[in-house]
């Protein structure tokens, strides 16, 4: 048994935020109030007044296996993880060995398993070797347990094959998650076209490039009746229609990634290849209207879009060099500046981190209620840190933040009542 | 004063003063090289390395003179760009070549940053000989040089960039140089060949060769690459000569003194005719080369006494 003591609950799925004590008996959740009282034989755990919340559920990590395990492994992606006090996420299919066979989605869920502090939900390949051609076995792909389908970082670009798979996944009730990045003019592209890709002369990629393949999609998804979700979307002319699609009804559903809505292009100057991400980095107007579309709804979730890279990928001319950006440790952090700048509240960009992602994915997880696992997240949001590459926890330390400060930090991460970080 | 320069990466940001400086030292080289007294002691027991990713003879060899004549060791490293790991490459090279403690490091390569990459990784002074369709300083210097001595001066002028600026690193350095030494920039070409946003560079851009050469003092080619007509950027060699290719009647709307430059090699019947190419009144393209190679003695010399170095 823990009771936590002197915590501030925040549950956005319950509409919970007020100071008080839970209980945590057999992994669940027992009990949760102003004043329980401490039962005996429990341990008592004092909060210090910081915020108790359930297990972040990050719903677009690259966890490294199968395949990738230079560059992370699920064991160093767990660490990493449950010191940003994240306790579920989502895992991408396109890993040198793509998730498009059933015994791939187990092995993953096995594998989240057998670290015992992390829960991993396998997307399954929406084509086959993820290679955007034929569809893969969505049906059994989710019997075995894919929460949804993509081909992670690889756009699905012909439109009759985005329609098949709406039209196909709706059948067994999963969502198609789109990179939303027309590929054609995405081509050889290496920072957002503009002023600064043209001094620094990179080849540029389009911000339209997004909205056009957000469009299609759209329209596809009112033709088939299927559920469309965009990942890490990036420019307010994206979420303009996002917007619009949602006003009308359709099942259109995004989520962002923090670089996205704290950090705008200017941070790739001096060729710095942490800040190479795919989609790029855009222009400020764009990072705001992110920013503002997290207050509004537009954008169901935040996720870490944590991508490991290895020295050998980065060490590159930027042009050459691979993108993506390690996230799960600043996970939390990047997204508690945004309440700290006053333009998000508390309870709305734990529900981004938690109930949210979890709603999407099916899953159970990213709430405190009564009997539900104590995946647990105690985080100071005062408690003031810096993002420091090569001391973050885990194996990658790609992160595009590198030397910012933040404000707000996990102290301690709980999964079905077994602390896994902290203490 | 700026602090002493140990590399030349670009001229985006460079101190209007230090510009003026490389451009009188490589005056006094011009005369130097033409009478054959030039100082070779100056670099004397110095290393230069000329590390070239992409073939190029005519910068090579101009960057191999600069550094004879001043007395430098001067070697030449070709890489192979069709070996797969090109980056491994770039960094393995810059530890080998630490380890030779070389002094002066001439750098092109296919990707843009690849010196500034280098520079972080080496001792030795890194002079960009071109990267990508980022910068090519010494191209920029001694197209200035060569106004200069023609002209009397760059402030003022009118300088007109034509043909495919999109991937030219020519143009970019160009157009950060000449609108620090106070001429007006305009840049020419098809649309399709032009960069996002190209007027924030603080230049004015056409796409008409008429327009964009009224009255200049200065017309610029730029070479266009096969390659462009094969990702359909430009539909055909024959319609780009005629629409953006410099003859004798789009030259006339030039200034009557206007000089006719190119940085070679060029594609003569593309973005330039033999007849102007060739003509003694207009083109300065051979004595692009000759300042060339006085404007890179000018820079190893100041790189190698700025204080940044021994």
């Amino acid at each position: 048994m823990i009771f936590f003591h002197n915590v501030r609950l925040l549950d956005p799925a319950a509409g919970l935020d007020q100071p008080g004590e839970l209980l945590v008996r057999d992994g669940r959740v027992a009990d949760l109030g102003p004043a329980l009282g401490r039962p005996d034989g429990a341990e008592k755990i004092d909060g210090g007044g910081a915020v108790l919340c359930p297990g972040l559920v990050d719903m677009r990590v690259e966890v490294g296996e199968p395949g990738g395990e230079w560059r992370e492994t699920v064991a160093s992606a767990a660490i990493a993880a449950a010191a940003g006090g994240i306790t579920t996420v989502a895992a991408l299919p396109d890993s040198p060995l793509p998730i498009d066979d059933p015994a791939l989605v187990r092995l993953l869920r096995v594998r989240g398993e057998e670290t015992g502090s992390l829960t991993i939900l396998p997307y399954g390949a929406l084509t086959k070797g993820c290679r955007g051609i034929d569809l893969a076995e969505l049906g059994l792909l989710r019997e075995a347990g894919a929460v949804a389908f993509t081909d992670g970082a690889r756009a699905v670009g012909p439109a009759r094959l985005m329609r098949l798979a709406l039209t196909y996944a709706r059948r067994f009730e999963a969502m198609v998650i789109q990179h939303p990045e027309e590929p054609t003019l995405a081509e050889g592209g290496a920072a957002t076209e503009g002023e600064l890709a043209t001094r620094l002369g990179l080849p540029g990629i389009p911000a339209e490039a997004e909205a056009i393949l957000v469009g299609r999609d759209i329209r596809l998804a009112r033709l088939t009746g299927g559920a469309v979700h965009f990942a890490h979307v990036s420019t307010a002319a994206a979420l303009a229609l996002i917007r619009q699609a949602k006003d009308a009804g359709l099942h259109v559903t995004c989520d962002t990634a923090p670089p996205y809505f704290d950090l705008n292009e200017t941070a790739i100057g001096d060729w710095r290849t942490f800040a190479k991400l795919s989609p790029p980095l855009r222009a400020d107007a764009d990072r705001q209207a992110v920013a503002a579309a997290l207050r509004d709804g537009t954008i169901d979730a935040v996720a870490s879009d944590h991508q490991p890279r290895d020295p050998d990928d980065k060490r590159l001319p930027f042009a050459q060099a691979a993108s993506g950006g390690a996230g799960l440790a600043t996970l939390l952090g990047v997204t508690l500046a945004q309440v700290h700048g006053g333009a998000l509240p508390l309870a709305r960009a734990i529900e981004l981190l938690t109930a949210a992602p979890a709603r999407l994915l099916g899953s159970a997880a990213g709430t405190l209620a009564k009997g539900a696992p104590a995946d647990l997240c105690l985080f100071d949001p005062e408690r003031i840190w810096q993002v420091v590459s090569g001391a973050l926890p885990g194996h990658a330390q790609n992160t595009p933040f590198d030397g910012r400060a933040l404000e707000g930090k996990v102290v301690g991460t709980w999964k079905a009542g077994r602390r896994v970080f902290g203490g | 004063m700026a602090p002493p320069q140990k590399h030349l990466l670009a001229i985006e940001g460079m101190y209007p003063p230090r510009i003026a400086a490389f451009l009188d030292l490589a005056e006094s080289f011009v005369l130097l090289n033409r009478t054959g007294k030039t100082p070779r002691d100056r670099l004397r027991g110095r290393t230069m390395i000329n590390l070239f990713f992409e073939d190029s003879t005519r910068t090579r060899t101009s960057f191999e003179l600069a550094g004879k004549r001043l007395g430098a060791d001067v070697i030449n490293m070709s890489v192979s760009t069709s070996s797969v790991n090109k980056g491994e490459t770039l960094i393995d090279t810059a530890t080998t070549l630490n380890a030779m403690h070389c002094d002066l490091l001439v750098v092109r390569h296919a990707a843009s940053g690849a010196p500034a990459l280098l520079a972080q990784k080496v001792e030795a002074s890194v002079i960009n000989a071109g990267d990508g369709t980022h910068e090519h300083p010494t191209q920029a210097l001694l197209d200035a040089l060569t106004i200069r001595r023609r002209l009397g001066g760059l402030q003022g002028l009118t300088v007109a960039i034509c043909g495919d600026v999109l991937h030219s690193r020519v143009a970019r350095s160009n157009i950060f140089l000449l609108s620090a030494m106070g001429s007006q920039v305009r840049l020419v070409g098809p649309p399709t060949l032009m960069p996002a946003q190209a007027e924030r560079l603080g230049v004015t851009v056409f796409h008409d060769m008429a327009a964009g050469l009224a009255g200049a003092d200065v017309v610029m080619m730029l070479r266009l690459q096969q390659e462009r007509m094969t990702r359909g950027l430009v539909p055909s060699a024959r319609e780009y000569f005629r629409f953006y290719g410099l003859d004798e009647a789009k030259l006339a709307h030039a200034a009557p003194h206007a000089l006719v430059m190119h940085p070679g090699p060029m594609n003569r019947g593309v973005e330039i005719a033999s007849s102007v190419a060739d003509d003694p009144l207009r083109s300065v393209i051979r004595e692009q080369v000759e300042m060339g190679v006085a404007v890179r003695m000018a820079v190893l010399d100041m790189l190698s006494h700025s204080g940044a170095n021994r």
